[in-house]
């Protein structure tokens, strides 16, 4: 483990990066949603190495890292059950043919 | 009461027959005039008592003045319907009611062969109850109301042969040259309220005179109402410059010019006038500028009329310059002297009138002089009758327009003004002449008459001719009967009393009339110059001594050396000094140019800027609607760019 908090930082930033990358680059729907999880732990990450190196942010970092975990989750859940709902209907994961509500 | 009723039964008669007439009277075939006709004859003879009433000192010397109802009730603005009748509204009542009765029942023979008659004789009625209204009015609110009334019958009887186009255009012309002299009316109705706060005109008036005199109202307001009133008397009594609708509207049927055009409704402006001498006699400036807008009329129109070829239009332009005279005898006080020559010009033009219809009937409608000719063989009575009638119209004496014109007159000459005179006298002259010019043209020397028409040239039937019989009376014998003795006749009895206030404020009195001294001079100065315009006439265009027997013959060629002498006079005078040609220069084109320039201005930059702002606001929504592409990694991209930026902005401040 190391004893740095930059490193953290830069693997949070790093995972931040390629969720980033995931979202805006990825067609399939399932894909992005993963993203978003990626994103949001990377997030997290960051968080809680905050809350290790300073002394002063531990308790509201974990608070915090576990707000972060439960919303995801919930925004998992409503997500993909949206995705099988689209899914069901359009028979595609790909978010470029679900164009029903354009125009 | 039973008065009240009467004059309420003298407006609702007409009105009820209109209302008849125009529901079944399609159905009624060539009796159209079965309701119409009888509801006049009965509305003259209750007018005839009601006048008789006001005439014989019935109503005392204000008159009979009630309320039917209270018509705009709004507040503390109400206007009632109410009526006023006194001696002024008496003499107008015993014109308008008699000439209209005689027309109607001479429009039975005239318009029998006409399949609208119906459509016309509710018209007529109508016609009647609005112009009784006018007279009968007692506040300036009624009396606009009863104003427009007569303008819409006018216009709608002009335009009675509707599918001619010069009709409907004349109709158009009539109705436009109004309305200009009506906006100026209306200003001065509410220039009226403004300043007073009632429209009654004895309370107006009342009103008026006291705050001048209290120093409350200033004199330039009154002259300023007075001018204003003014300009719808020259609307609706077509005096220069809105006088070129009166010839045109000589395209509706004769009974119409008889009755709307020469013998009522064109005397309104005059009655108005005279209804409220109180007012105008306060401004002398507005005084000056009726006498000089009339006499100027009377010159002009008369000059017209001495080369009209159309025996109606000759009728008209004679109109047009009595109508002058009246206004010229107002401007300069002698208001008893123009309801006097309104009176006989009433009686006279409207028997000049129907005899010309009589005419134009009987040539089987040519109304061009110089088609006719010869036609006192072959018309007696009408040509006994318009010989009357010319003669009286010349001022000859003794018959009814010698009188008044000769009071207008001396009047002018008394009260100092020299030049309305002058202008008059020489008027006198010419109105001589073109009488016995339509006369001459019409009725004597060798008959131009269309040949196939000729042998079937015959006297109109008994209800033209009677009608006109029954006019000429009157046109004989109305001044013998109202204007002698000089001065001090019947018509000064009756109408004096109501222009005592007005002559107290002009500071003119009532002078016993020489007729050894410089009254006698006058006369014999208007009825010398009225033989020697009549006698030139005789001698130019022909005439038939009824005592004699023998003829003067016309000398046509006479008449065409003359008007080679002053070729430019000559086509001055006959296209009418150009007025036609101004206002389509002024208005037509000069108007239509500003007009254009307006409507390009309407288009290209108010429509512009309205229809831009809304073209860039599309065009906005059209280009930036590709950004909405509904792709939510599209936006998530915009977002991570714009954080990248902020992100690096930032960075890129703090570090400095």
């Amino acid at each position: 483990m190391s004893q740095s908090l930059d490193s953290y930082l830069a693997l949070s930033a790093l995972l931040f990066a390629v969720g980033t990358f995931g979202f805006l680059a990825r067609r399939n729907a399932i894909a992005m949603l993963m993203s978003i999880e990626l994103m949001l732990n990377a997030v997290n990450l960051a968080i809680v190495a905050f809350g290790a190196f300073v002394p002063s942010l531990r308790g509201d970092a974990s608070v915090i890292a576990l707000v972060v975990m439960a919303v995801a989750a919930a925004e998992a859940t409503v997500g993909l059950a949206i995705v099988i709902a689209i899914y069901r209907n359009r028979r595609t994961p790909l978010v470029d043919e679900y164009t029903q509500m354009r125009e | 009461m039973p008065m009240e009723l009467l004059v309420t039964l003298v407006l609702a008669l007409p009105i009820a027959g209109f209302g008849l007439t125009a529901l079944v009277g399609r159905r009624l075939g060539t009796r159209a005039w079965i309701v119409a006709v009888p509801a006049i004859v009965v509305t003259w003879a209750i007018a005839m008592v009601v006048v008789w009433t006001a005439l014989s000192g019935g109503f005392g010397t204000d008159g009979l003045h009630f309320t039917l109802y209270q018509w705009v009730p709004a507040g503390d603005f109400t206007i009632e319907a109410n009526f006023a009748v006194d001696n002024l509204t008496a003499v107008l009542l015993i014109v308008v009611t008699t000439v209209g009765m005689l027309v109607h029942v001479y429009s039975i023979g005239y318009m029998a062969h006409d399949p609208g008659r119906w459509r016309f004789f509710a018209y007529l009625n109508l016609f009647m109850f609005s112009m009784l209204l006018l007279v009968l009015a007692g506040n300036f609110m009624l009396l606009f109301a009863a104003w427009e009334l007569v303008g819409l019958c006018s216009y709608l009887l002009i335009g009675f042969w509707y599918p001619r186009p010069s009709a409907a255009i004349a109709a158009k012309k009539a109705f436009l040259a109004n309305r200009v002299g009506d906006v100026g009316f209306a200003l001065g109705i509410f220039a009226v309220w403004t300043t007073v706060g009632t429209l009654n005109f004895t309370d107006a008036f009342e009103r008026l005179s006291e705050g001048l005199a209290g120093g409350q109202i200033e004199a330039w307001a009154i002259t300023g109402i007075a001018l204003l009133l003014f300009c719808g008397a020259v609307g609706k009594s077509a005096q220069f410059p809105l006088h070129v609708w009166l010839p045109d509207a000589m395209e509706g049927p004769t009974p119409v010019s008889a009755l709307i055009h020469a013998a009522t409704m064109v005397n309104a402006g005059v009655y108005f006038v005279a209804r409220a001498n109180p007012l105008f006699s306060l401004s002398p400036e507005a005084m000056f500028v009726v006498a000089a807008i009339g006499i100027f009329t009377a010159i002009l129109a008369a000059s017209i009329a001495l080369t009209q070829n159309d025996i109606k239009r000759v009728l008209a332009y004679s109109t047009l310059s009595q109508l002058g005279y009246m206004f010229a005898s107002l401007g300069v006080g002698a208001y008893v002297a123009a309801i006097f020559h309104m009176t006989a010009q009433g009686f006279t033009k409207g028997l000049l009138f129907l005899g010309s219809g009589s005419v134009i009937h009987g040539v089987h409608e040519e109304q061009d002089m110089n088609r006719m000719g010869g036609l006192w063989r072959r018309m007696p009575i009408t040509h006994a009758t318009m010989l009357v009638g010319s003669l009286s119209m010349a001022g000859i004496p003794p018959l009814a327009a010698f009188f008044s014109k000769d009071e207008i007159l001396g009047e002018a000459f008394k009260n100092g003004f020299l030049w309305v005179w002058l202008v008059g006298i020489v008027v006198a002259a010419l109105t001589a002449f073109y009488m016995f010019r339509l006369m001459g043209k019409t009725f004597y020397g060798p008959s131009h008459v269309d040949p196939a028409v000729e042998p079937h040239v015959r006297e109109s039937p008994r209800s033209m001719t009677v009608p006109l019989i029954l006019l000429a009376i009157p046109a004989a014998l109305l001044g013998l009967v109202l204007g002698l003795p000089f001065g001090a006749g019947l018509i000064g009895q009756w109408l004096e009393p109501i222009f005592e206030e007005a002559q107290l404020n002009l500071g003119l009195h009532h002078e016993p009339v020489q007729i050894l001294g410089v009254d006698g001079v006058l006369i014999l100065v208007s009825v010398a110059v009225a033989t020697a315009g009549l006698a030139v006439a005789i001698r130019l265009f022909g005439f038939h001594w009824p005592l004699r027997g023998d003829d003067t013959e016309a000398q046509p060629e006479r008449v065409a050396a003359l008007t080679a002498r002053a070729p430019r006079l000559y086509r001055a005078s006959f296209r009418k000094w150009w007025f036609d040609e101004l206002n389509d220069l002024l208005f037509v084109r000069l108007g239509g140019r500003v007009a254009h320039f307006i409507w390009w201005f309407d288009r290209a930059i108010v429509d512009g800027t309205v229809n831009g702002i809304g073209d860039v606001v599309q065009g906005a929504g059209r280009d930036l609607r590709r950004i909405q592409t509904g792709r939510v990694q599209n936006y998530a991209l915009g977002i991570a760019i714009a954080l990248i930026v902020m992100a690096g902005g930032f960075l890129i401040v703090t570090a400095r």
